[in-house]
């Protein structure tokens, strides 16, 4: 296309598609859009061919002005790239022209956003009616809406976490409580992992109450929920189910001589006086054990087997502790570890 | 009201006067609370109870706050994003001015539930424009007029401005165009730096 046929279509284009190129019938560029001319400033220059600016993935066959003006025919999006910038995906669409040439003009698609920022492209960069200002407007609004919801959400989150921490936590003690409990034991259950598990019933702790008043009740659990934190490990669990009711819980700790120390450990600190004001408050426990080797035993059982140790502790005199034998359920096996007492 | 224009008085209060005064606000407007949530919706009544309260705080009259926290918006750099957003909306000033029309769509594609009054943009004679707020959020005018205050400063344009309020309860912004290029104005790229 030559004369002013050329130059009217190129000051059309040059303000409707600011990103096209007029190509000759050789395939050589003959004229640059004014923002294409930008961002290619000086890596391509008209006057070179088309394919040595860019590759073309779709269609796959284009390699030559036939192929790309039979693309044209069929209409449908050409896919392709910068040869000196193959991250940067393009698109395109191709025109004829009467002189054998054709117009093709491109866009960033997608890619813009990283465009404009690589480029320093400006609002004037694209044809008015062109959305992209709209969607890099989009991207930062949607931005900034998502990074308030993230911080709200984060706020919610954490939350939740306290919310549930105290749910989970007696709060005298600071020890679990019996929800956390049911909470681990459902849990233990399903893994069928081998624990043991321990019911603790603090002695005397009633006459403490009644002597001294609530107040060195109190005092004389803090205590003890202190000396039973420091006689279990890290992954161990305690937690306090009622009044003087504790239970503890050794996940993979199934050695009866190991628990059997522990269970004494356990006895020997809460006999130790406790100092409440003027006064000294002196308790002990009773402890039942019981020890779940079989990963098909339910928790129920297993809790309700070292309360039947537990019984026979108290039995037998207080400060004293007794492990359930397996599949027990009446009778206990008292023989071996039941601690001396004082 | 939307947490977003809670939010915003919120930053504006603390910002410029300071974390006690609004406290003191929001204890005088009965609130259990100091912090709002930018993404949650709040009660109507408690945000105008609330507003009341910050006026009576500041000791300022509810026109002029409001005015205030609109050029607040816009030109503190604790609230550059909404800047970049508003100048997405037109190359030059008077660009800029007709991209009002388009708030209330591009306000709901950043925040689905964020309902802002429809603008009518006017050329009412050479240089002379109006911009003519529906009813629905009082005071709405008295914020623009702060925005498009402080507005043509990022664009380096003169205006003259001033407000009408009709019996209907629709609120008119008045924009004399001095000169559109009258200083440099402040940069503004397309593209956002990453961090």
């Amino acid at each position: 296309m030559t004369g002013p046929g050329a130059e009217m279509i190129d000051d059309m284009l040059d303000r409707l598609c600011p990103m096209h190129v007029r190509l000759g019938p050789d395939g050589v560029m003959r004229h640059f859009g004014p923002t294409l001319r930008k961002i290619r400033g000086g890596q391509s220059s008209e006057g070179q061919a088309f394919w040595d600016m860019v590759t073309i993935s779709r269609p796959r066959s284009v390699d030559g002005m036939d192929a790309l003006l039979d693309a044209a025919r069929h209409g449908g999006t050409l896919r392709l790239r910068f040869r000196d910038d193959p991250a940067a995906a393009l698109k395109g669409v191709v025109v004829p022209l009467d002189d054998g040439g054709a117009v093709v003009n491109l866009s960033f698609g997608i890619s813009v956003v990283d465009a404009v920022r690589i480029h320093g492209l400006s609002a004037g960069d694209f044809a008015p009616t062109d959305l992209a200002i709209e969607l890099l407007y989009l991207v930062e609004a949607n931005a900034a809406a998502m990074e308030a919801s993230r911080k709200l959400n984060l706020r919610l989150q954490s939350g939740m976490i306290a919310a549930e921490e105290q749910a989970f936590t007696d709060t005298l003690t600071g020890l679990k409580n019996r929800r956390a409990l049911d909470h681990i034991l459902a849990r233990l259950s399903e893994s069928g992992e081998t624990f043991a598990l321990m019911h603790l019933d603090l002695d005397f702790f009633k006459q403490v109450n009644d002597t001294y008043g609530h107040a060195a009740g109190d005092t004389v659990l803090q205590r003890a929920a202190r000396v039973m934190v420091a006689a279990t490990r890290e992954r161990d669990a305690v937690a306090r189910i009622g009044g003087d009711e504790f239970v503890l819980i050794f996940p993979r700790l199934v050695d009866p001589d190991k628990l059997a120390m522990i269970a004494r450990r356990l006895i020997q600190g809460l006999e130790e006086p406790i100092p409440v004001g003027e006064q000294t408050c002196r308790i002990s426990a009773s402890i039942g054990i019981a020890i779940r080797q079989d990963s098909e035993e339910a928790a129920e059982d297993l809790l309700h087997r070292a309360d039947i140790a537990l019984y026979a502790a108290k039995r037998a005199g207080r400060g004293r502790f007794r492990v359930a034998g397996a599949g027990d359920t009446a009778g206990v096996d008292d023989a071996t570890f039941s601690h001396d007492g004082d | 009201m939307h947490g977003l224009i809670n939010r915003a008085l919120q930053s504006f209060v603390c910002t410029t006067y300071g974390k006690e005064r609004w406290r003191r606000a929001t204890v005088a407007a009965g609130l259990s609370f100091s912090e709002f949530e930018a993404m949650l919706v709040y009660d109507d009544d408690l945000s105008r109870k609330l507003f009341d309260a910050v006026c009576a705080e500041l000791g300022r009259g509810a026109e002029d706050v409001l005015e205030d926290l609109g050029t607040y918006l816009v030109s503190n750099p604790r609230t550059e994003s909404l800047r970049r957003l508003l100048r997405f909306g037109g190359v030059d000033y008077v660009d800029f001015l007709y991209s009002f029309e388009d708030l209330p769509d591009r306000a709901r594609l950043a925040v689905a539930d964020l309902r802002l009054p429809r603008i009518e943009v006017r050329e009412q004679s050479q240089n002379r424009f109006s911009l003519t707020c529906q009813p629905g959020l009082p005071g709405f005018g008295c914020a623009l007029l702060g925005v498009l205050r402080a507005m043509a400063d990022d664009y380096g344009a003169l205006v003259t401005l001033g407000r009408s309020v009709t019996e209907g309860g629709s609120e008119t912004v008045w924009v004399a165009l001095v000169e559109d290029a009258f200083s440099e104005g402040r940069h503004f790229d397309l593209g956002v730096q990453a961090g």
